[in-house]
């Protein structure tokens, strides 16, 4: 092929011109990205989960015995136990909770303004952190704290409620005061693009209040419900200070096992356990895309 | 105050004389070099004091740069990041854990104008010459080496120091004595049902193991053959002792850092549980009645010091001689002794403090007049005793050190199960 001037193009145009090169070139960015901040870590993550570690020093040599502890130790299985409960009941509550609060807000309130200031309200504790708004239970919940004074002071009990605090109620009150804003979104988003007039149509075939719900609306939502469970899942699962704080370090989860681990320097070890949680976390998603094609929804 | 102030001047005459003394063939520091110098420490929260770095600049000229950090993460970054700090604050059980790697150089001890005002347990083990040496990571076990560059710890005093000594003290079991209404005297009340959920442990490991052990063994549970250095066997019973109470609920929680046992305290969650001595002066400057409960078994105690990186080296490491000699010279060991630690040299420290709080911290005798910290808050009242007597009676009843135990890795496993338990 030759150009107006007779002469043949540089390799830099052909090579511009060939349409794998350019499509490579579009994907190298965010390839490039994410190789070297998530594919590299993890692999480091898995090498060094092979190795031995003294007080001062990691010995780079290939060894099972990281594993041979993790799955021959009965602390893991009832740690993972643990895990999977907090995981469960939060995703229970903040599916309830986060599932009406979707509805009302996108079904029950009509005008648009009002659906965007109460959403806008929603993410308020938003504003600050974390940390914060975890500590601030504690002197809620405790033994002298606001909630039994006023329940002593109501006469609905004598003594104080030892279990308010540093208990699993605590931590899964914390996840769950955490975490519901994570299932509103992505609910109520679904629930917008609801067509109005698949309801009427429901209706008009003579659907009751409860029929529509079931058949119609929960069906339309579950991609939303899928996002909003695999963020719960996720922040829940590899989370370890609010369960430090909120149990008054008396439970554990395998986050607590890991930060453990990694703050006595035994990195090898916390990066077994990481990547048997990994790989958890994988299998349950895994598990959760099967039922729902949540592509649609992106 | 101001005849104790050094003046630049004053410090670099010693800063030279010390050079010139010492047979290292030393460049001089220069005035306007030193400015330009910047050391960076790091540490746990109890020594890092901001006041300390103003006062460098003031009384040294050169830069010191602080970073408080847990003692575990301060371990972390001993071991893993040499050339991240040129100072390290940290104590004596951690020398132990991150000596081997090679991170930290020794110091001569000729270069360092107080050491024989330094405190015999530092040195020879002995508080006094009559006294036993307790059971642990007892400082002077791993202060000193043979050699430069030697990564094991010699038996006896040498010229080459590890750590340099700056601050320690005796811990015991705090106490709200408002809540519980009867004396304390043993560490077996920890697991005393009586205080059923109104306990509390610190979570740190390789100190709560020792704080459990002193506990079994005033029980009468347990025989250790020393408790900083467990075996196995020793460790198993300890933790199955604790188990056992944990699940009984003898424990309202475990704490991490020092504000989390504040509080703990502090809002009457918790009225028997470990403690250092500053979170007690914390719990009693909100006007709350708290004491350090001496026992009957003596205490655990601890001791921190400094420890220079391995690439420190030329001016950087003549200013860090003499911030070392400045340290022990008697301002820091003023300053941390009001707040109720004991300085390496106390001597020094003396002239930095009124008679009263000398009599009242050092001594143990009653305050003549208001005791204040450093900071301004009022810690006890004329007439007030310190808790458990004057410096020999506190420090001379030592049980056992801080420690890392051989059996290290399986006791944090024990730990782990003992938390999920």
């Amino acid at each position: 092929m030759r150009d107006s001037t007779g002469k043949a193009p540089g390799w830099g145009v052909t090579l511009m011109r060939n349409r794998h090169f350019v499509g490579w070139l579009q994907a190298a960015p965010l390839s490039l990205i994410l190789i070297g901040f998530l594919i590299l870590p993890i692999i480091t993550i898995v090498i060094v989960s092979f190795w031995q570690a003294t007080e001062f020093s990691i010995i780079p040599a290939f060894s099972l015995e990281n594993y041979e502890f993790l799955f021959g130790s009965p602390v893991t299985y009832k740690v993972f136990g643990a895990t999977f409960k907090y995981a469960f009941l939060t995703w229970a509550f903040t599916l309830s909770i986060g599932f009406t609060v979707a509805y009302y807000l996108a079904f029950h309130i009509r005008s648009q303004p009002v659906q965007i200031a109460l959403f806008l309200i929603c993410t308020i504790p938003f504003w600050t952190s974390n940390i914060i708004r975890m500590i601030s239970w504690i002197p809620f919940l405790g033994r002298n704290g606001i909630a039994n004074q006023a329940l002593i002071s109501w006469g609905v009990i004598d003594q104080p409620l030892e279990w308010l605090l540093y208990s699993d109620f605590s931590v899964i009150l914390a996840f769950v005061h955490l975490y519901t804003l994570f299932m509103v979104v992505p609910i109520f988003n679904t629930m917008m693009r609801i067509d109005k007039s698949l309801l009427e149509a429901a209706r008009d075939n003579g659907a009751s209040g409860f029929q529509t719900l079931v058949h119609v609306i929960v069906p339309l939502t579950k991609p939303g419900i899928m996002i909003g469970t695999i963020f719960v899942l996720t922040l829940v699962m590899g989370d370890f200070i609010t369960v430090r704080f909120m149990s008054g370090s008396q439970r554990a989860n395998v986050g607590r096992l890991i930060s453990n681990d990694i703050s006595l320097l035994q990195y090898p070890s916390a990066a077994a356990t990481a990547v048997v949680l990994l790989l958890t976390v994988l299998i349950v998603i895994g598990i959760l895309l099967r039922f729902v094609n949540i592509r649609k929804e992106l | 105050m101001s005849k104790m102030r050094y003046s630049r001047r004053s410090m670099l005459k010693a800063g030279g004389a010390a050079l010139a003394a010492s047979t290292l063939s030393a460049p001089m520091v220069w005035a306007q070099d030193i400015k330009n110098i910047t050391l960076r420490q790091f540490g746990t929260g109890v020594s890092n004091l901001n006041d300390v770095g103003t006062k460098v600049k003031e009384d040294l000229g050169f830069t010191l740069e602080m970073t408080a950090l847990d003692s575990d993460s301060v371990t972390q970054r001993a071991a893993t990041q040499p050339g991240s700090f040129d100072i390290a604050d940290i104590e004596y059980w951690i020398c132990k854990k991150v000596w081997p790697t090679g991170n930290l150089q020794a110091m001569d001890v000729s270069r360092i104008e107080n050491y024989d005002k330094i405190v015999g347990i530092f040195k020879s083990g002995l508080l006094t010459p009559e006294s036993d040496i307790a059971q642990g990571t007892a400082p002077h076990t791993v202060g000193f080496i043979e050699e430069p560059g030697a990564k094991t710890f010699a038996s006896e005093e040498t010229n080459w120091m590890t750590l340099i000594p700056t601050i320690y003290n005796a811990d015991t079991l705090g106490i709200r004595p408002d809540l519980i209404g009867r004396p304390i005297d043993s560490w077996a009340e920890l697991l005393n049902p009586e205080f059923k959920g109104k306990a509390s442990l610190l979570d740190i490991s390789s100190i709560g193991i020792m704080d459990m052990a002193m506990v079994c063994e005033a029980m009468g549970e347990i025989q250790y053959g020393d408790k900083g250095n467990m075996t196995k066997d020793e460790i198993d019973k300890t933790l199955a002792i604790f188990t056992e109470a944990k699940k009984a609920g003898q424990f309202r929680a475990f704490w991490k850092s020092f504000d989390e046992s504040v509080n703990l305290m502090a809002s009457g969650e918790v009225v028997i549980q470990s403690m250092w001595s500053p979170a007690i002066t914390a719990v009693k400057s909100r006007g709350i009645d708290c004491v350090y409960q001496p026992l009957k078994e003596g205490y655990r105690s601890w001791g921190g010091g400094l420890g220079l990186s391995s690439s420190l080296s030329g001016m950087e490491l003549d200013a860090a001689y003499d911030y070392i000699n400045w340290y022990l010279s008697g301002w820091v060991g003023g300053y941390l002794m009001r707040q109720g630690y004991y300085s390496a040299v106390p001597e020094t420290s003396k002239d930095y403090m009124s008679e009263n709080e000398w009599g009242y911290w050092f001594e143990g005798k009653p305050a003549t007049g208001e005791i204040t910290s450093p900071t301004g808050d009022v810690l006890a009242k004329a007439g007030d005793v310190r808790d458990g007597g004057d410096f020999y009676e506190r420090m001379g009843r030592v049980a056992c050190w801080n420690s890392v135990m051989d059996q290290n890795q399986y006791m944090v496993r024990k730990w782990n199960e003992f938390i999920a338990a």
